[in-house]
């Protein structure tokens, strides 16, 4: 193998954990901060009732669209039907742009950008939401 | 409550004005920008982004009836004193004239209007409800929540003449919200920009 190429291998073998860290690291999230960025869900949303939108109580492990009684949009109960279950990962992704990430759901809403606010508002949920 | 005793010698001055001024403004300006607007209509029936529209709409509608109802278990609380009472009632006005304009605006849109619930069905926390200072910090926060949903709603709309409606209510929610937190003792404007 030439020496360039070595040294090329060498580069990308040295770098790959540290871009694995950088991916893999998402903000830690402080359920105090969080607890105020909820009070931009609180139109619609309660922890222990539901309201325009379902009760947050017992979210975290929840499948999607399943709050018992609740009137979901279809889109959203297909996805549960799916499989899909709310944990950080979904919550993620959902919170920054949820009519992207499930088209049809009624949660007329463009989103948290911010990634550190989105982990600091599920960590919030996950602390607010323990139970069901 | 003490603490409160200055802000509600604001309120008397802000009540004369908003009394006088606060009812026919939002209606006479919303029903141009939404229900009045024929090519409203015309132009979303041609859209595939009418449902869409429709549905965000009938979100804030429902937000906005359980406000009027949650007003309406505030000023029936007995917790509520002069002037912060009429204050109160006004605010339901306020809420009454959006859900009006938004139910018009989805049937406008061919759509249907959800239809508000009987108040014990919004379930709400009376229990933790003991003081003026409570139904009003409960007051706040849905005022607070209702700035963010129509901040959140505004980008979405298909049509433009229904993101400005929503900036339109959406100032009269952080009016309300800066009131109420005024009458807390709080700042009644912490920041800079809504989120």
């Amino acid at each position: 193998m030439p020496k360039f190429f070595g040294t090329a291998m060498f580069l990308i073998v040295a770098a790959a954990p540290v871009a694995f860290v950088l991916a893999a690291d998402p903000p830690r999230g402080d359920p105090v901060r969080g607890e105020k960025i909820y009070g931009r869900c609180m139109a619609c949303h309660s922890i222990d009732r539901d309201r325009t939108g379902p009760r947050h109580k017992g979210l975290i492990g929840r499948k999607v669209g399943s709050v018992p009684g609740f009137n979901y949009s279809p889109a959203m109960r297909k996805a549960g039907e799916a499989g899909m279950v709310w944990d950080e990962a979904t919550l993620d992704k959902f919170l920054e742009n949820p009519t992207r990430f499930i088209p049809g759901t009624r949660m007329g809403y463009a989103g948290i950008k911010d990634a550190q606010e989105r982990a600091d508002l599920i960590a919030y949920l996950k602390k607010a939401s323990a139970g069901s | 409550m003490e603490a409160m005793q200055p802000s509600f010698r604001l309120f008397s001055a802000r009540r004369l004005f908003l009394t006088r001024s606060g009812q026919t403004v939002l209606s006479a300006a919303a029903v141009a920008l939404l229900a009045g607007s024929e090519s409203l209509a015309a132009e979303q029936k041609k859209s595939g982004a009418k449902t869409s529209d429709v549905s965000i709409l009938n979100t804030a509608l429902g937000a906005e009836q359980e406000a009027v109802a949650a007003y309406q278990v505030g000023a029936e609380s007995g917790l509520l004193q002069k002037p912060v009472l009429d204050l109160a009632v006004q605010f339901q006005g306020h809420h009454k004239a959006h859900a009006d304009l938004l139910a018009k605006t989805v049937t406008k849109l061919g759509g249907k209007p959800i239809e508000a619930k009987r108040t014990a069905e919004y379930k709400f926390p009376v229990e933790t409800l003991k003081t003026q200072a409570d139904v009003l910090r409960f007051a706040a926060g849905l005022e607070q929540g209702a700035v963010s949903a129509y901040l959140g709603a505004v980008p979405l709309f298909a049509n433009r003449d229904l993101s400005k409606a929503a900036a339109s209510i959406l100032g009269d929610e952080a009016m309300h919200w800066a009131i109420l937190r005024q009458a807390l003792g709080e700042n009644p404007v912490p920041d800079a920009f809504v989120s």
